[in-house]
């Protein structure tokens, strides 16, 4: 543990750490474009000068590391004076696109510039190199060659993280830039974060080219609804749309980055979502109030209930449910409808495409926490069972799809139940075919955890309301139970986590104090 | 001209000359005949105009209704950056961007809208601009219309004047 003085303020490190690392752990921010905290050092960018006594010259920040007794400073005029001049030999080939890039506002050259630069610019326009733009370099980037200040962070990540390589440096000088090899695109599944490791505009996202400026955007923590590998992330949205996912540092979970799938989850919360509560009378559907809603589907199932037992009734439950939603579901299942015929299936349509990193073949965010909560996948199969065999009259389904199954087999499975309601968020052969629709809103509209396949238990946050007349789960499940007589008093996920955590032991002791935002293993779990 | 506010102290009951209307009717008339017999005689002094044939000269600093400036082809020199958008006060402006057919502009808006009726004409839009793409005219506030669809201007409105 080395002792040194930053800007006159004295800490102790751990050994091995370098004057950047440190700096940051003590809140002083040392400018830097090629640094990055999961890629290797490189030292080409020369952004992080600092002083450091006994030096007879200004030492890069990001690969020096911290010895005894060092004292550093990177406020004094000399390391302010190099800074800018690093950055102005940096923006000296840099086009003036800022209206056109999409890096605007999150620029890490617009944002030094405002600290160190403020200069005119001592080139004239016209000598300015340049280099081709928007080059669709494959997957999920548009590459600007000249907006590029030659860093490499996207070449080592490239190299290191995806071991793809893809890209490289080329050409000498004034001409150097970075670019793909001739007709080999990009081919990962990890491009996406290309963009969010270039600190300028040369790399940016396809998929949210000229969507929207990003100072409009506002950010919520959340945890990608994708697969059940449930990497942390930050949900961009703006009036109610979401706009980007991007990854939230975790590094028991997914370091800095996601995959591009994961990327793309956020259309399903935007795109033909269910937004009113819905009746199927003779065929024709209607749109209802919720209290009218939830009314004939409590009415239905107490009357199945009634009529033909227990065993009449059936809940199947989903993985994209949070615990908290689950958890009600299995007490409504169990305790208030009384029915053994519950359970959840972690299939889904698609080839459950996996590999080593981050994508897991299961593509729902709490197949662990349905597990845990007492669904099984058993359950799932005796439920479909009893419903060929005709058993089920009033059945409770939650998610938009059915398993891996075809639109026919959804059809014709559930014309065999005379009740099919469904708490759902997307249009589909359920909803079609669903008696009572109840719309539910979508991972960006409502709070609570998920548990991934580690069995961590991650929070996900609430960004804006839910579409148009979309309900909460938890209140949908609460509503439904009252209709059917219980006494539940919760308000908000926060009261059903803390009834969970009474009640179960895999989640004893948690609350979502101490999960924080970086989340919990579940007892057993890794 | 001022305009003053005289205080008329009103009496609980009417007299009976009062309640009969018919005099004050006269009474009135004869207050509006003095004023119209007054303005016939001095025509110059009446501080209405007979808009639109006659139009008030505005001040030569004054800017009134936007306009998109155009490059040499005739395409938007808007590139749709959204910085009038933002420095908006009244939030009239909507920008929707697209990929633009010229690869060397790359981005242009697809729509451009302003809400004549929420603008407040302060002119941070046209100061923001880094392109030079947006103006404001002088000498003329904005036309009035008839329904307050017309008074929001989309792109091709915009950029025809």
């Amino acid at each position: 543990m080395p002792n040194f003085t930053i800007n006159g303020i004295a800490a102790a490190v751990p050994d091995g750490t370098t004057i950047l690392a440190a700096a940051h752990m003590i809140g002083i921010e040392i400018p830097h474009y090629c640094y990055h905290p999961k890629l290797s050092i490189a030292g080409n960018c020369r952004m992080c000068l600092v002083e450091v006594e006994k030096f007879p010259k200004l030492q890069i920040a990001c690969n020096t590391v911290v010895t005894e007794g060092m004292v550093v400073r990177s406020d004094t005029e000399k390391v302010r004076k190099a800074v800018t001049g690093v950055l102005e030999l940096m923006l000296i080939h840099h086009p003036v696109d800022c209206p056109i890039c999409d890096q605007a506002g999150e620029c890490g050259l617009q944002n030094y510039y405002m600290k160190f630069g403020l200069h005119k610019s001592r080139y004239d326009l016209e000598d300015k190199v340049h280099k081709k733009k928007v080059q669709d370099i494959g997957g999920q980037i548009v590459l600007d060659a000249e907006r590029c200040i030659l860093c490499s962070r996207c070449v080592r990540f490239l190299q290191e993280v995806t071991k793809t390589g893809e890209m490289e440096f080329f050409q000498r000088g004034d001409h150097s830039e970075i670019s793909i090899f001739p007709g080999r695109k990009l081919s990962n599944n990890y491009t996406g974060n290309l963009a969010d490791i270039c600190p300028v505009g040369a790399l940016t996202s396809k998929d949210f080219r000229f969507k929207c400026r990003v100072w409009y955007l506002s950010s919520v923590e959340s945890i990608c609804p994708g697969c059940s590998n449930g990497c942390n992330i930050v949900a961009d949205f703006k009036g109610g749309i979401l706009y980007r996912l991007k990854p939230r540092r975790n590094d028991d979970v997914n370091q800095t980055w996601m995959c591009d799938f994961g990327r793309l989850e956020y259309k399903k919360a935007n795109e033909s979502r269910l937004l009113v509560p819905v009746l199927r009378e003779a065929g024709k559907p209607v749109a209802a109030s919720w209290d009218e809603a939830l009314m004939t589907s409590a009415m239905r199932f107490r009357e199945a209930a009634e009529k033909h037992g227990p065993g009449s009734v059936a809940v199947i439950a989903s993985p994209q449910s949070s615990n908290e939603e689950l958890f009600l579901a299995k007490k409504l299942a169990s305790e208030i409808l009384k029915t053994e015929t519950f359970g959840f299936t972690s299939r889904t349509p698609g080839d459950g495409f996996s590999d080593d990193f981050l994508i897991k073949a299961d593509k729902n965010p709490n197949s662990m926490g349905a597990q845990l909560l007492g669904f099984a996948e058993e359950g799932f199969g005796r439920a479909v069972k009893a419903i060929s065999d005709g058993k089920i009259r009033a059945l409770l389904i939650f998610g938009n799809v059915l398993s891996d199954l075809s639109d026919a087999e959804v059809e014709s499975l559930l014309s065999k139940v005379s009740f099919v309601a469904q708490v759902g968020t997307g249009d589909g052969a359920v909803s079609r075919a669903a008696h009572a629709v109840l719309p539910s809103a979508s991972f960006a509209e409502r709070g609570g955890t998920f548990t991934n396949i580690a069995g961590r238990v991650q929070r996900f946050r609430k960004g804006f309301a839910p579409r148009g007349k979309a309900g909460n789960d938890i209140e949908i499940l609460v509503g439904l139970a009252k209709r059917l007589g219980a006494d539940w008093k919760f308000d908000g996920e926060e009261s059903v986590f803390k009834a969970l955590s009474e009640a179960s032991a895999s989640f004893s002791g948690m609350s979502y104090e101490s999960l924080g935002s970086g989340g919990r293993a579940v007892a057993g779990g890794q | 001209m001022t305009i003053g506010v005289k205080k008329v102290a009103r009496p609980e009951q009417m007299s009976f000359g009062e309640s009969l209307y018919l005099l004050e009717i006269m009474k009135g008339l004869a207050v509006t005949m003095g004023h119209f017999l007054h303005n016939i005689a001095h025509n110059k002094e009446i501080p209405t105009i007979e808009y639109p044939e006659v139009r008030r000269t505005m001040p030569a600093r004054f800017r009134g209704c936007h306009r998109l400036m155009k490059r040499p082809d005739g395409s938007p020199r808007c590139v749709a950056c959204y910085m009038c958008a933002t420095a908006c006060p009244a939030k009239c402006i909507t920008i929707v961007a697209g990929e633009s057919p010229d690869p060397a502009v790359e981005k242009y808006p697809v729509r451009f809208d302003i809400d004549m009726l929420r603008c407040v004409f302060c002119g941070q839009c046209v100061e923001a601009c880094p392109c030079d793409a947006i103006r404001m005219d002088t000498g003329w506030h904005t036309p009035p219309e008839d329904t307050r669809e017309k008074l929001i201007y989309m792109i091709d409105k915009l950029l025809e004047k």
